[in-house]
């Protein structure tokens, strides 16, 4: 299979990557990786009239931190977070989960903000984003949006940017030195998407704990009880509130299924119990 | 006895590959990286429907030189495989569909453009409506009563239903142990790392029609594609290219290569149709698909008396040419029994049509289904009769003092020793030790241990492939072997190279009559237009059909080579030895260059009396019997399985093989972990399905799981060289073992693994959602 003609720009800087994104009116898309786009333009599923190439663009690799926040740039490759050229704002979460997407051949030209953008839900950063409760800095010409993970992963290849928004960056909470997390991905073989993915952020000291089921073919989901108890009483606790939690909060899977995303985050939670 | 490496560059020598240095490079030539000028892309138009019927088709405006239908294709015949079995039904494969479609991505119409992008811009221009009809997506739907019918004129859905009884009634009825099982293997498809494709292009100046087509069968190919054109032989050149990998799917005449070649052929210019990867998954490459229904029968120790099956072979729309639409249940019914020794033996087989496409000889072509099915029979008695699994394939084997060895069907076992195989992979795999051990790690997963022992019946010959009721088959293969004037050797056959090391193993065995050393050996395959008539690469047959006639022909250039260096050197030709690259009488010696100068530029030079055939020779070759020579060997898989995620991880795997005389380990074992790799994908991940409707659901690679490197074991292979007496050198041909077992290993570990828990994995692959029902079910049966 080969793509359907498109018209292909590349944009010097962010601005222009907005204006020219705004000028093609919802038939045009962003090409930063191609990871997904790539595949999917060869499959005629994605059928843009303008590709706007923004591997170039000025403004995709901005790193800025203050007292509890790193703002990481949309443009930064999952190999370059892999490789610690981006520093780790979740104390080595980040670099752990980049070195398992894919295969580095991938690695070496997607990003972590094309990945957010296409909001494939079993991608590796929608989980982690949420379990960080992240948020996506979204420019336009209109302006700048700061929206929470929440809001922004609103379903399986669905998010809150309007049709000229670029996302530019996003802003992960600076975790404190007794923080704890885990990551577990089931996956039937190396590289593939997740089956599953079960993530636990533990961090006391800013009086965050949270616990979230990825790879549910939706936006991740959070689990508010799982989480409190996680906060208040511990892992164990965390476990016996886990099975209810995910059967109601995840009518939409079948029992096997389920049980795969309930295996994955309370692996996650045994992993943080291990090391508690 | 175990295998012995020769030094040297002949027959048993671990040298390197000869192909790798362009290969490895990445300056192989395959079908894609042909340019011809003015050379235009095709696209078809695929069928979207499973069953249907078509009831319009219509051009884009200014059309019609780029869009093809099959009315346009004037003079093209259905491709049609006839075959002599009794009871046979005979399918029409058209090559576009024009009445009706039968599976999803048939080709409805062939559209031309200057590049692929725009040739598939136009297929989506045309306009095709279907009248969908009941599709058939199972063998079960196509045997129903009432069931739509895909070829209306049968009046049933069946290609061939075909029953074989030694007389099992009598076991049946006293038999102190009944054993009944139901298994099943997925549709797979094949994934050669390149895909079929090919260039059809006029040569003005030879008047011929030349395919760089990729195949392994180029000969056949030429047969085939005059038959269905329409046109003599005479105008065709099949000249492959580089093959990436065949695996059977390239041995077929595919309908795109027909109307490519159509397309050249009339319009006198260069085509070309490169398969992409989602037309492989959907529409081409279909194999594997096969339920058992088996009873078996034991006595108190496990030792089998009989087996009663049921085999059902989802066979696809139409007759693949030239193997047939039963060549897989002509090999599943008759090599069901493998390496056992038993007696009364009941095997029905159904070929059913389904609304899918055709299904095609892939590598051990029904070998690794009954394998699976065979060994799931073997545990099965075990546990019967509680004792150890291995224990007992290792008393129903056919032992060694057995051999030469007839089996219920008639296959003739030639050599080996299946039981001393069994022990050593048993040992390798520390199976002792295991069982005196935890049966869970340090995870929780479960540990299980498995075995498979396989006979491969390689390089079968005239009668058996008549036998089969096959359109071709195969007599002597034939080769061609010159010394040139300076001395080198070229060696050719029609076989041709499919990344198997042929360019290597042929020139080993010329070397090994001739001793001109490796580097001046030079093979050339395929191509239809230089090389002498092979019937091609498949059935495990390279080596000793190929190799036997290199060999033949080798040795005759050998003694012409001898009679001349004894003339020159004043020797008794007796005298005369082919060693470090020259030619030796006594401390006197010439080199094979002033051999083909006296011969070519200095005939004044020769002796009285020379052969006027000079220093070529083609010659034509098979083994002394045409029953096949039976390869075997014994697998033993160890496996973790995750309870929790039913996630499969193979801890160790042991491979035991006789394959006769190696003419290179390292190439046999390149064979051995290649095929080794596709059985794990059989066992553990690779799946075709379809809905009801007959629509494919794993259309990517996304869907269709292939196995990598980090899914795979470090095979630990260890070789015995049992020689065939039937062959030249003792060859038995290596090409598809090594995926015949893995299925059946590791599946009965799984087993193995579960046991505890009660709970059996039945079907392939053992993907973790089988696993956990299988779990979920013994859970259920025990509360």
């Amino acid at each position: 299979m080969k793509p359907v003609a498109f018209d292909y720009v590349r944009a010097r800087t962010l601005e222009e990557a907005s204006e020219m994104l705004a000028a093609g009116g919802g038939a045009a898309r962003l090409l930063a990786g191609g990871q997904s786009l790539g595949p999917m333009l060869n499959l005629r599923l994605a059928r843009p009239m303008r590709l706007v190439d923004i591997k170039r663009a000025d403004g995709f690799r901005a790193l800025a931190a203050d007292d509890a926040t790193l703002s990481i740039g949309a443009g930064f490759t999952h190999a370059e977070i892999e490789d610690g050229a981006v520093e780790d704002p979740a104390r080595g979460l980040l670099r752990h989960v980049a070195r398992g997407i894919a295969y580095r051949a991938v690695r070496n030209r997607g990003t972590i903000g094309g990945s957010l953008a296409h909001a494939d839900p079993a991608a590796d950063w929608v989980s982690v984003f949420a379990a960080l409760d992240g948020v996506a800095v979204a420019r336009s010409a209109r302006g700048t949006r700061r929206i929470a993970s929440g809001a922004f992963l609103r379903g399986a290849f669905a998010t809150a940017l309007a049709d000229d928004e670029v996302l530019a960056a996003v802003e992960l909470p600076l975790l404190s030195a007794g923080a704890r997390w885990a990551y577990r991905k089931v996956c039937r073989k190396t590289g593939e998407f997740a089956s599953a993915i079960g993530v636990v952020v533990l961090d006391p000291a800013r009086g965050l704990a949270r616990v979230v089921a990825g790879a549910v073919e939706a936006a991740p989901v959070l689990l508010p009880a799982t989480s409190e108890a996680l906060r208040d009483h511990g892992p164990d606790a965390a476990e016996a509130a886990l099975a209810e939690e995910i059967a109601r909060l995840l009518p939409h899977l079948d029992p096997a299924a389920r049980r795969l995303r309930m295996v994955a985050v309370r692996s996650a939670l045994r992993d943080i119990a291990g090391e508690g | 006895m175990d295998g012995m490496e020769a030094k040297g560059e002949g027959i048993g020598a671990r040298v390197r590959r000869k192909e790798d240095a362009r290969l490895l490079a990445g300056r192989g030539q395959y079908v894609a990286d042909i340019r011809i000028a003015g050379m235009r892309d095709v696209a078809f138009l695929r069928s979207p429907a499973a069953h249907a019927r078509i009831t319009r088709r219509a051009k884009p405006a200014n059309a019609a030189e780029a869009v093809f239908f099959l009315d346009d294709l004037v003079g093209v015949k259905p491709i049609v495989t006839r075959s002599s079995i009794p009871g046979y039904k005979l399918s029409e494969w058209p090559v576009l569909a024009a009445q009706k479609v039968r599976y999803v991505g048939e080709a409805v119409a062939m559209c031309v453009a200057d590049t692929r992008a725009e040739a598939e811009d136009l297929a989506e221009r045309v306009e095709v409506e279907f009248n969908e009809l009941p599709a058939i997506a199972s063998c079960e739907a196509g045997r129903a009563s009432g069931a739509a019918l895909l070829h209306e004129q049968w009046g049933d859905n069946l290609f061939l239903q075909s029953h074989f009884d030694s007389g099992i009634a009598p076991v049946a009825a006293s038999a102190p142990v009944k054993v009944e099982l139901e298994v099943s293997c997925a549709r797979q498809t094949m994934h050669p790392m390149e895909g079929k494709g090919l260039v059809a292009w006029w040569d003005f100046r030879a008047g011929q029609l030349v395919l760089n087509t990729s195949t392994q069968v180029p000969h056949m190919i030429r047969a085939g594609l005059a038959e269905v054109l329409g046109i003599p032989q005479a105008i065709i050149r099949i000249a492959p290219p580089d093959v990436g990998g065949g695996f059977g799917y390239k041995c077929l005449l595919q309908p795109e290569e027909v109307a490519v070649a159509w397309l050249a052929l009339t319009r006198k210019a260069a085509f070309r149709w490169i398969e992409d990867r989602r037309e492989h998954l959907v529409a081409g490459a279909n194999a594997r698909q096969h339920h058992y229904k088996l009873v078996a029968y034991a006595d108190e120790r496990g030792r089998m008396l009989g087996l009663d099956a049921e085999v059902s072979v989802d066979t696809g729309a139409y007759s693949v040419w030239p193997f047939t639409a039963c060549l897989e249940a002509a090999q599943a019914g008759g090599n069901l029994p493998g390496p056992y020794d038993f007696r009364a033996y009941r095997c029905k087989v159904f070929s059913v049509a389904t609304n899918k496409p055709p299904f095609a000889p892939y590598r051990g072509v029904a070998r690794p289904g009954v394998c699976f099915a065979i060994e799931q029979v073997i545990d099965a008695i075990a546990r019967a009769v509680g004792r150890e699994a291995c224990d007992v394939r290792a008393e129903n084997l056919v032992p060694a003092s057995a051999m030469p060895y007839v089996n219920v069907t008639n296959k003739h076992y030639d050599s080996g020793d299946y039981p001393g195989s069994l022990a050593m992979a048993r040992e390798m795999i520390g199976l002792d030790e295991f069982r005196a051990g935890p049966k869970r790690d340090a995870q929780g997963r479960w540990i299980g241990i498995g075995f498979a022992t396989y006979t491969e019946q390689s390089a079968h010959g005239t009668k058996v492939f008549a036998s089969w009721g096959l359109p071709l088959v195969p007599g002597h293969d034939q080769a061609h072997v010159k010394l040139t004037p300076d001395g080198a050797l070229e060696v050719r056959s029609g076989i041709h190279t499919i990344g198997q090391g042929l360019e290597t193993t042929l020139a080993q065995v010329a070397h090994e009559m001739t001793g001109v050393p490796l580097a001046d050996i030079r093979v050339t395959l395929g191509d239809t237009a230089v090389t002498p008539f092979s019937t091609g690469a498949y059935a495990s047959r390279g080596i000793v059909m190929a190799g036997g006639a290199v060999s033949r022909a080798a040795g005759v250039v050998a003694e012409r080579i001898r009679a001349i260096a004894a003339h020159l050197l004043q020797a008794d030709p007796a005298a005369v030895e082919f060693r470090d690259g020259a030619v030796h009488a006594g401390a006197a010696s010439v080199t094979y260059a002033d051999i083909g100068r006296a011969w070519y530029l200095r005939p004044d030079q020769l002796p009285d009396g020379v052969n006027t055939g000079g220093l070529e020779a083609t010659e034509g070759y098979k083994p002394t019997t045409d029953n096949g020579v039976f390869s075997y060997a014994s697998h033993a898989a160890k496996i973790a399985v995750d309870p929790d995620t039913g996630l499969v991880e193979i801890l160790d795997y042991a491979i035991v093989e006789d394959c006769g005389r190696m003419v290179n380990p390292m190439i046999v074992e390149g064979q051995t972990h290649g095929g080794a790799a596709q059985g794990i994908g059989s066992a553990l991940f690779e799946e075709s399905p379809y809905d009801e409707r007959g629509q494919p659901l794993a259309s990517t690679l996304l869907d269709y799981l292939l196995p990598g490197p980090t899914e795979l074991p470090r095979f630990r292979i260890r070789h015995t060289e049992t020689l065939s007496p039937h062959t030249a050198h003792g060859f038995k041909g290596v090409g598809e073992g090594g995926a015949i077992a893995p299925a059946g290993a590791v599946v009965n570990a799984i087993n193995d693994a579960l046991r505890d828990i009660g709970a059996r994995v039945d079907a392939i692959p053992a993907s973790p959602a089988r696993i956990l029902a299988a779990i979920a079910a013994a859970e259920e049966r025990a509360a």
